[in-house]
């Protein structure tokens, strides 16, 4: 546009401003804003680390003893990831074979997935999106009930308020509030529980995250927001995302503490949500957790991850795989030996044959059940809708 | 600028399969080729070329400051485009699926829709939102919506929805050489339709707001647009060659929905007296209901029998495994030809005595 003034030159400093508008001001001069401007909380304790933090492979890691509680957690994160590696190996089969009519895999993602789900206590809630359908598997949910809505089956299989993980959420970010509505909501019933509610790098740029977070922080309700930042949203890299220092970062500006983790550790992220949780629960207000990880496969089955990175990136990644950690952890510690391998891979094994076995058999829909649930009472109309399609139906079978 | 701005090739070149795909992209291409004020954003539509590959190769033509990956966020695509729009750029951005295009509803309803009126034609709106729109590709929820009534029902929103490969380039070059705010909804069962095209030389289409007959016929007229354009032409097909009824189906493809050409319709339903609108779009409060009564308005005196909708159910889209029963066909669509009073006695519907009685669903 042609006459538009460029920028000004650089401003006088903010001394010369300020003596230059209360010139024509009588009266109290205060040359700084009143107290009641002050930010009520120090910035610095909710800083993330610079480092993401670790513990496999760690100085840490080898102080710990070779029995005890630690251990045992170690075995069962292990013997979770196996099974959550092979589960999402066998779903990613069935989409091939036509079973799933579309698979998110969190392929890369399994120590997040684990440690979300093992993290959790029994009255706790999760809130997965469409990539966690292993969180729901791990926290011991049907796999082929959590798997409904990628098979191409009704959209949500299982029971939520009963197995308190909501259904998984497509819109991104949009079921971020709806963590931080049932975490609050259980507060004021004075239950303690407290919401864990997972979200994409992706997700984060949507106004729904902010609204959630500013909520949460606002209400100090006992929600924790874990990240899993795997590098990409579909096709678009996280530095077309955000420009903030880390995602972790972002928790500064709500009020609330944020923690960046190695979301490839499952030690890691599973010590740092227990914590998030805990402090959650007893009244200490949210946590966004940014996880630092990667998605091993493409976006879903449908995408073509080889038109925006390399395989060189891929490979990096494979490197520090979450399996391999634990796995190199544990003999590292001399807590595996072959009969934990084997039982482990047994364990995931069956998980598959099993799903394999259910996902191999068509479910059948009854189509006049499509009115049913759109309203507690079906209305006029979808009663003479549900009619017509009877009719159809019925048509269609005297002509067969 | 108009659709027509190509030069004719010298040497006329053959036309070749193109899908209805290419043809958009196409359409993207040339327009930011005849005006370096049309910058195209949104998710994924950079070094991907868009989930569906509508902007493949811009990014790498143009820079990516004219093709641009954004952050994840709707209501910040349509709010920044306003905001370019008013500094004088040409933007088309693109939703990546119907039902993601709510998070920037605010953004279309509140600013997009009425800045022109706001400012009292100071501040116009020269920006295309894309929609991949529809169902009929087994796509899990929130990914088949049909939102156009949203849009229909908003003041100050062209909403164009092309259904052949020429119009799918003719009507974006109209969308986005238009001064106002377009929501341009592309059936996504249409992308990989063929027709004979030629880039070189695009076929003239007439501009957004002009309906075209498909197909001539007498017997009564089928009213749609968009997805179900195809499947409407099936039918007339169908009946022709099914000796025992033997209409003869006139199928008019709107193009446009806002603006609506109450003339074409009219004119056709005035000739066959009778008329059936198509749409996937639930039926209640749908596009059906307002054509409906623009056609009774115009046509009371004509009409042999009540204008008849055949509509996707009032349910939030179905799962894949369902979608077939939700969508209109031709089976369901020659049932509402048949009930348009042939017999001048009114045909009760099939089942529609069950349901009046209450049936529980
Ligand atoms: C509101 C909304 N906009 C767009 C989409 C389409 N979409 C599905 S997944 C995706 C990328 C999400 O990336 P991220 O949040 O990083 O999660 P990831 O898939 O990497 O787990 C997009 C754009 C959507 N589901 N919801
Ligand atoms: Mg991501």
């Amino acid at each position: 546009m042609s006459g538009v003034p460029r920028l000004p030159a650089p401003q006088p400093t903010h001394e010369e401003v300020l003596v230059m508008t209360v010139l024509e001001q009588p009266g109290a001069y205060a040359p700084a804003p009143p107290p009641s401007w002050r930010p009520r909380t120090d910035a610095g304790p909710l800083l993330p680390d610079t480092e993401p933090y670790r513990v496999l492979g760690t100085r840490a890691a080898g102080r710990r003893e070779g029995s005890g509680p630690e251990a045992e957690l170690l075995r069962r994160l292990y013997a979770a990831v196996v099974r959550g590696r092979r589960f999402n190996e066998q779903a990613t089969a069935l989409t091939r074979q036509g079973r799933l009519a579309v698979y998110p895999s969190s392929r890369g993602q399994e120590a997040c997935q684990v440690a979300a789900a093992l993290a959790l206590r029994e009255h706790d809630w999760l809130f997965p999106s469409y990539r966690d359908t292993l969180a729901a598997v791990a926290r011991g949910l049907d796999p082929v009930e959590v798997l409904s809505l990628l098979r191409g089956d009704w959209h949500h299989g299982y029971d939520s308020p009963g197995t308190r993980v909501a259904p998984l959420c497509t819109p991104l970010a949009t079921q971020l509030p709806h963590a931080v509505g049932l975490a609050h909501a259980a507060r004021l019933k004075g239950d303690e529980v407290a919401a864990l509610a997972l979200v994409g790098d992706g997700g984060t740029s949507e106004g729904d995250f902010h609204e959630a977070l500013n909520f949460a922080a606002v209400w100090q309700a006992p929600a924790v927001f874990l990240v899993q930042n795997n590098g990409f949203a579909i096709s678009v890299p996280l530095a077309k995302q955000t420009a903030a220092p880390s995602l972790a970062h972002k928790a500064v500006g709500y009020g609330m503490p944020g923690r960046l983790v190695d979301g490839n550790d499952a030690v890691a992220v599973h010590e740092v949500l227990c914590e998030a949780l805990d402090r959650a629960r007893a009244g200490g207000g949210p946590t966004l957790v940014e996880a630092v990880t990667y998605r091993l496969e493409a976006h879903t089955n449908a995408d073509d991850a080889t038109r925006y990175r390399t395989d060189d990136e891929v490979e990096a990644w494979r490197a520090h795989d979450p399996v391999t950690l634990l796995e190199h952890e544990l003999r590292g510690r001399g807590l595996l030996d072959e009969a934990t391998v084997r039982e482990a891979e047994e364990a995931a094994e069956q998980q598959a044959a099993k799903l394999r076995e259910r996902m191999h058999q068509d479910p059948s829909l009854d189509p006049t059940q499509l009115f049913a649930h759109v309203y507690a009472e079906p209305t006029p109309q979808l009663r003479d809708q549900a009619a017509r399609l009877r009719a159809e139906l019925a048509a269609g079978e005297e002509t067969r | 600028m108009s659709t027509a701005t190509r030069q004719p090739a010298a040497q006329p070149v053959d036309r070749k399969p193109a899908t209805m795909g290419q043809a958009l992209g196409r359409a993207l291409r040339d327009a930011m080729a005849d005006d370096p004020d049309v910058h195209v954003f949104g998710e994924d539509v950079g070094t991907l070329g868009g989930v569906f590959r509508v902007t493949d190769g811009l990014a790498a033509q143009f820079g990516p400051d004219r093709c641009t990956d954004t952050p994840l966020a709707e209501a910040g695509i349509l709010g920044t485009a306003v905001g370019m729009a008013m500094y004088g750029l040409r933007p088309v951005v693109e939703m990546q699926f119907d039902a993601f295009a709510y998070p920037g509803f605010e953004q279309l309803v509140s600013h997009v829709a009425r800045m022109r009126n706001r400012t009292r034609g100071r501040m116009p709106m020269p920006l295309t939102v894309r929609v991949p729109y529809g169902g009929g590709i087994g796509g899990v929820e929130h990914h088949s919506d049909s939102s156009e009534a949203y849009y229909m029902a908003t003041p100050g929103l062209h909403v164009v929805a092309p259904a052949t490969v020429a119009d799918a380039y003719g009507l974006l070059r109209a969308a986005i050489a238009s001064d106002d705010p377009v929501v341009f909804l592309e059936p996504k069962r249409l992308y990989w339709s063929k027709a004979d095209w030629n880039p070189q030389e695009p076929d003239a289409v007439p501009g957004i707001g002009k309906a075209v007959v498909r197909r001539r016929g007498s017997s009564a007229t089928l009213i749609t647009y968009g997805p179900s354009v195809p499947v409407c032409l099936e039918a007339a097909e169908a009946t022709r060659e099914d000796g025992a009824e033997g209409w003869d189906l006139e199928v008019i493809d709107l193009r446009s929905l806002v603006p609506f050409d109450e003339e074409t319709v009219a004119a056709s339903v005035r000739r066959t007296g009778r008329a059936v609108v198509v749409h996937e779009s639930p039926g209640f409060a749908g596009p059906g209901g307002e054509i409906a009564a623009r056609i009774t308005e115009r046509c009371f005196h004509h009409l042999e029998a009540p204008v008849l909708r055949v509509a996707g159910f009032d349910i939030p889209y179905p799962p894949p495994m369902l979608e077939q029963h939700h969508l209109p066909g031709v089976d369901r669509i020659l049932d509402a030809v048949a009930r348009l009073q042939w017999e001048s006695d009114y045909t009760e519907s099939p089942g529609s005595a069950e349901g009046r009685g209450g049936g529980v669903v």
